[in-house]
C-alpha cells in the first residue's frame, strides 16, 4: 500500500530540505520512493509543495491524487488550508502556527483570515497544531522549525525505526547537527 | 547502487555514463539543472550559451568534430534552436548528438504550452520519452547508440514532472567514447541544396530503419491484463494511468515515440476491447493510432492541455474526484510570486509605473512580475528578447500616427545577451527612439542564478571573459546611455527625464546585484556594503499612510492594531527604496 505525504509551505521555510531528508530516510529503509516538487517561483514568496510517496512495492505516480494524502504537514497556516484537497478523509494534519502574508494581503486586496487554524480543526479531526517556529527559537535557531516538523511527521507516520540521527548527521552542516537532533526529538515528543 | 535522483540529474548522469564530452545549454525551467549537474563531471566540457540556438549549434559542431554531445533547453528554447536543429537533423551525425527538450504541460513557469514531440515528427528525428528518472538515465545511454547507429540527432522529450520529481535510479559506470575521426566530407556536412536533396532522400531510408528499431525497442513494451481495457501511454502518463486503471487493464508503454511502432500498436489493440490513449499535450500518438484505423479514446475523453495526473484522469473518466475533506475554501488567499525584499527591480518599476502616456514592453525574467500590483508597470510579454523589438514596432506606429506615447522596453542582462542584442540593432538601424532598460542584476535570476556572458564566470565557476554591456550597446550605435543605481529613485527619474523626449534610441542600464545572488569578489568590490543594513520604522513618526507599501516590498507589514507599518527584520536588507518614499522620514537605519 502506497503512503502519501504532502509537505507545504512558503519559499525559504525549509520545506524542500525536510522533504529531502524524509526521502533519503525512506530510501535507506528499503522503500520505493517518489518525490515531486513544484518550486519554480519559490524564492519569490510563492508557495512550495513537496509530495512524497513510498511503498514496499513499486510506486507509480510521483504526484499525490486529491483525497489520498495520509498526512499534510504544513509550515504555514494558509498553506495547510490550501492543501486540504489532497488529504484523505480521516487523514492527519500537522500545522505550524506561522502566518506569512502574501502580496495580495499586504496590498489589501485580500484578507488573511484570523481563524485559519479553527477552520482546519473543524475540517480535520486529527489536527496537530504546533508552534514549531517558537519551539525552534527556544532551541536557538528559528530555521530548525523544519526539522521539528519532520520529527512530528516521522512519529505520526510510525517511521521511528529509521536511523534519522544518521540521516541528520549526513545532511546538515556539522555546526547545526546538535541543534537539528534536538529539534527532531522536540518535534517527535510534541505529537506523542 | 541505487540513488534518489531527479529526472534532470539522471539525464546528466546518463550523458556522463554514455561518454558525452561536450554539453551546451541555456537555462530555462524545468531544464536548467541538467547542465548544472553535467558541469559537475570533469570529463565533460560544459557551457552556458547565450541562447538555445547557439547551444544547439555548439553541440552540432562538437558532434561533427566527432564527440558525443548534448544540448538541453526548455520547450520554448527549442523554438529558438529550431533553425539549426531542423537542418542538423537532416545530416548524418558523426559523434552521437542528443537535444533535450523540457516541455511544460500545465505551464508552471512558462509563457505557453507546446508539445515538442511535433518537432520530432517535423524533423524526422528519433525521439524518446522517459517516464521516470531511471528511464532518463537508460534512455540517454540508448539515445547515443541510436544517434550513431542511424546517424541522427535524437530528441529527448522531458516534461516538468519527470525533470523535477525524484525516484530511485540504478546507476552505472562511464563508458569512455573516444572522439571519432573527422574527415573532410563536403557532401555530408555542407547543407547546400545539392547536398540537402541527397540528405532528404536518405532521411526516408533512415526513417524506415528507425521504424523497425521502434518495433523492437526495449522501451516500447506491452503488459497484458484481462483484455478489456487497453491503455497506450507515453512519459509519466503511463504511471498516472496505472494509478487510475489498476492492474486489470493492459498497457502499451511507449518510450520511443518517433517513429511509432505500427505493428506493436496493432497487435496490442487487437488484444483489447477498449483502447484509451493517454499522453500530455497534443494527440500525437492518438492521431497515429487513428490513421491505422484503430478505434480509440483519447482527447475526446481527456483534456488537450495540462498534466494527465491521476486526479485529472479520474475526473475525465468518471466525472468526479475521490472523496475529500470539506473546508472553507473561500478563506484561501492567493500567493502570487513577488519581487523579493531588496530586489533591485523594485525601485525601477515603482517609478516607471507612475509615468503617464507610456507603453512598457517586457520580457522573460523575474521582472515580468512588474505587470502585477502594486506596479502594473509592464504591458506586454511574449518571449526572450522581444521587449526591445516589440517596443520598436509599437513606437513606430505611435510616431507615424502622431500618437504621443513613449515606449519603454525592459529586459534583464541574460535576456539582453540572449536575443535582446539583435533587437537593439534593429532599433538603432531603423532609427527608432524607444528607451530601452537593461536590468543588469549581475546574474540570470529567474532560473536560479546561472552565469551569463556578463557575469565573468562559466557554469563550472571558472573565471571567464566578461562582455561589457555598456561598450557593446555603444558599439551598436546607441549614443545615449546611462548606468544607474535602481535603488536610487532620483537617479531613476532623472534618467527617464533625460531620455524621454529624444528622437534617438537610448539605453538605461540599471546595475545592482540580485539580492539572492552569491556575490562574487567583483560584486563586493563594486557594490560596497551590499545588503548589509536593516531599516526600521520610527513609530513616533509613522502616520500609517501606507505609501511605503506601494513599493510592493514584502518586508513592509501594516499593523492593524497600531495603524503603523513595521518592517520584518528577517526580510529587510536595507535597500532604502521605502526610505525614499516615506513622506515623514519615518524609515531609518537600524542602529548597530
Amino acid at each position: 500500500m502506497t503512503k502519501n505525504i504532502l509537505l507545504s509551505g512558503v519559499g525559504g521555510q525549509g520545506t524542500i530540505t525536510a522533504a529531502k531528508m524524509l526521502t533519503i530516510g525512506l530510501m535507506e529503509a528499503g522503500y520505493d520512493v517518489k518525490m515531486s516538487e513544484i518550486h519554480g517561483m519559490s524564492q519569490r514568496g510563492g508557495d512550495v509543495v513537496s509530495q512524497v510517496r513510498y511503498s514496499k512495492e513499486k510506486v507509480y505516480s510521483p504526484v499525490i491524487d486529491k483525497g489520498t494524502a495520509d498526512i499534510v504537514v504544513s509550515f504555514e497556516e494558509m498553506e495547510a488550508l490550501r492543501c486540504l484537497d489532497y488529504l484523505q478523509p480521516g487523514g492527519t494534519v500537522v500545522v505550524n502556527t506561522e502566518r506569512i502574508p502574501s502580496m495580495t494581503v499586504l496590498t489589501g486586496a485580500e484578507e488573511y483570515a484570523e481563524d485559519v487554524i479553527e477552520e482546519i480543526q473543524k475540517a480535520v479531526e486529527k489536527t496537530h497544531v504546533m508552534d514549531a517556529s517558537g519551539m525552534a527559537k527556544e532551541l536557538g535557531n528559528v530555521k530548525a522549525a523544519n526539522v521539528i516538523l519532520l520529527g512530528a511527521l516521522v512519529k505520526l507516520m510510525g517511521l521511528d525505526d529509521i536511523d534519522w540521527e544518521g540521516i541528520i548527521r549526513k545532511n546538515v552542516k556539522e555546526k547545526f547537527v546538535d541543534l537539528n537532533l534536538k529539534a527532531f526529538q522536540v518535534g517527535a515528543d510534541a505529537v506523542k | 547502487m541505487k540513488r534518489l535522483l531527479t529526472g534532470d540529474e539522471a539525464i546528466a548522469r546518463g550523458a556522463w555514463e554514455a561518454g558525452v564530452t561536450h554539453a551546451s545549454a541555456y537555462p530555462g525551467t524545468p531544464s536548467t539543472e541538467i547542465l548544472e549537474n553535467i558541469a559537475k563531471y570533469e570529463e565533460i566540457y560544459a557551457e552556458w550559451a547565450p541562447n538555445e540556438k547557439v547551444a544547439m549549434e555548439s553541440a552540432a559542431g562538437a558532434s561533427m568534430a566527432g564527440a558525443r554531445s548534448i544540448a538541453s533547453m526548455k520547450h520554448v528554447g527549442v523554438n529558438v534552436a529550431a533553425d539549426p536543429m531542423m537542418t542538423f537533423a537532416t545530416m548524418r551525425v558523426n559523434g552521437g548528438a542528443v537535444l533535450v527538450t523540457a516541455d511544460e504541460p500545465g505551464m508552471f513557469s512558462s509563457q505557453n504550452e507546446q508539445d515538442n514531440r511535433n518537432f520530432a515528427k517535423m524533423g524526422k528525428m528519433p525521439m524518446f520519452e522517459p517516464a521516470d528518472s531511471q528511464e532518463c538515465l537508460d534512455m540517454m545511454k540508448e539515445a547515443y547508440e541510436v544517434s550513431e547507429e542511424y546517424g541522427a540527432l535524437v530528441l529527448m522529450r522531458m516534461v516538468t514532472r519527470v525533470c523535477h520529481s525524484k525516484s530511485l535510479v540504478e546507476v552505472g559506470e562511464r563508458k569512455e567514447v573516444p572522439v571519432k575521426p573527422w574527415e573532410k566530407d563536403l557532401a555530408r556536412f555542407v547543407c547546400v541544396p545539392a547536398n540537402a536533396r541527397v540528405n532528404r532522400v536518405n532521411m526516408e531510408e533512415r526513417t524506415k530503419k528507425l521504424a523497425e528499431y521502434s518495433e523492437n525497442c526495449k522501451f516500447n513494451f506491452a503488459e497484458y491484463g484481462d483484455g478489456k481495457v487497453g491503455v497506450i501511454a507515453s512519459g509519466p502518463s503511463y504511471y498516472y494511468a496505472k494509478e487510475v486503471f489498476g492492474e486489470d487493464a493492459s498497457y502499451l508503454k511507449l518510450g520511443f515515440t518517433n517513429p511509432l511502432p505500427k505493428n506493436l500498436i496493432q497487435e496490442f489493440a487487437s488484444k483489447c476491447e477498449t483502447i484509451y490513449i493517454i499522453e500530455e499535450d497534443d494527440p500525437y500518438i492518438e492521431e497515429f493510432v487513428r490513421v491505422l484505423g484503430i478505434e480509440c479514446h483519447g482527447k475526446d475523453v481527456f483534456p488537450s492541455y495540462g498534466e494527465m495526473t491521476p486526479n485529472v484522469l479520474r475526473k475525465a473518466l468518471y466525472g468526479e474526484e475521490l472523496p475529500q475533506v470539506e473546508y472553507a475554501k473561500e478563506k484561501v488567499i492567493k500567493r502570487p510570486p513577488t519581487f523579493c525584499a531588496g530586489c533591485p527591480h523594485r525601485g525601477l518599476f515603482y517609478r516607471l509605473g507612475k509615468r503617464k502616456d507610456v507603453m512598457i514592453t517586457g520580457d522573460i525574467g523575474c521582472y515580468t512580475l512588474a505587470f502585477a500590483q502594486p506596479y502594473a508597470a509592464l504591458d506586454a510579454a511574449i518571449c526572450m528578447g522581444a521587449s526591445i523589438s516589440m517596443g520598436h514596432g509599437a513606437q513606430k506606429v505611435y510616431n507615424k500616427a502622431g500618437i504621443k506615447r513613449k515606449v519603454v522596453t525592459v529586459l534583464g542582462d541574460s535576456t539582453f545577451f540572449h536575443t535582446g542584442v539583435n533587437s537593439l540593432m534593429n532599433t538603432v538601424y531603423n532609427n527608432s527612439n524607444t528607451i530601452n532598460v537593461i536590468l543588469d542584476n549581475r546574474i540570470t535570476g529567474m532560473t536560479g542564478h546561472q552565469q551569463n556572458p556578463g557575469t565573468g564566470y562559466t557554469v563550472k565557476g571558472e573565471e571567464a571573459n566578461m562582455i561589457d554591456m555598456e561598450t557593446l550597446v555603444r558599439a551598436i550605435g546607441i549614443k545615449h546611455v546611462k548606468v544607474i543605481d535602481p535603488n536610487n529613485l532620483k537617479e531613476v527619474d532623472e534618467a527617464f527625464d533625460a531620455f524621454w523626449d529624444l528622437d534617438e534610441p537610448s539605453v538605461i542600464i540599471t546595475r545592482y546585484p540580485c539580492v539572492l545572488k552569491k556575490f562574487s569578489p567583483a560584486d563586493l568590490e563594486q557594490f560596497p556594503g551590499l545588503f548589509q543594513t536593516k531599516n526600521v520604522v520610527d513609530a513616533e513618526k509613522c502616520i500609517g499612510c501606507k505609501l511605503c507599501q506601494k513599493t510592493g516590498c514584502p518586508a513592509l507589514i501594516f499593523d492593524k492594531a497600531t495603524k503603523k507599518v513595521v518592517i520584518n527584520r528577517a526580510d529587510c536588507v536595507g535597500c532604502d527604496v521605502c526610505t525614499q518614499v516615506c513622506p515623514k522620514n519615518a524609515i531609518v537605519k537600524e542602529e548597530k
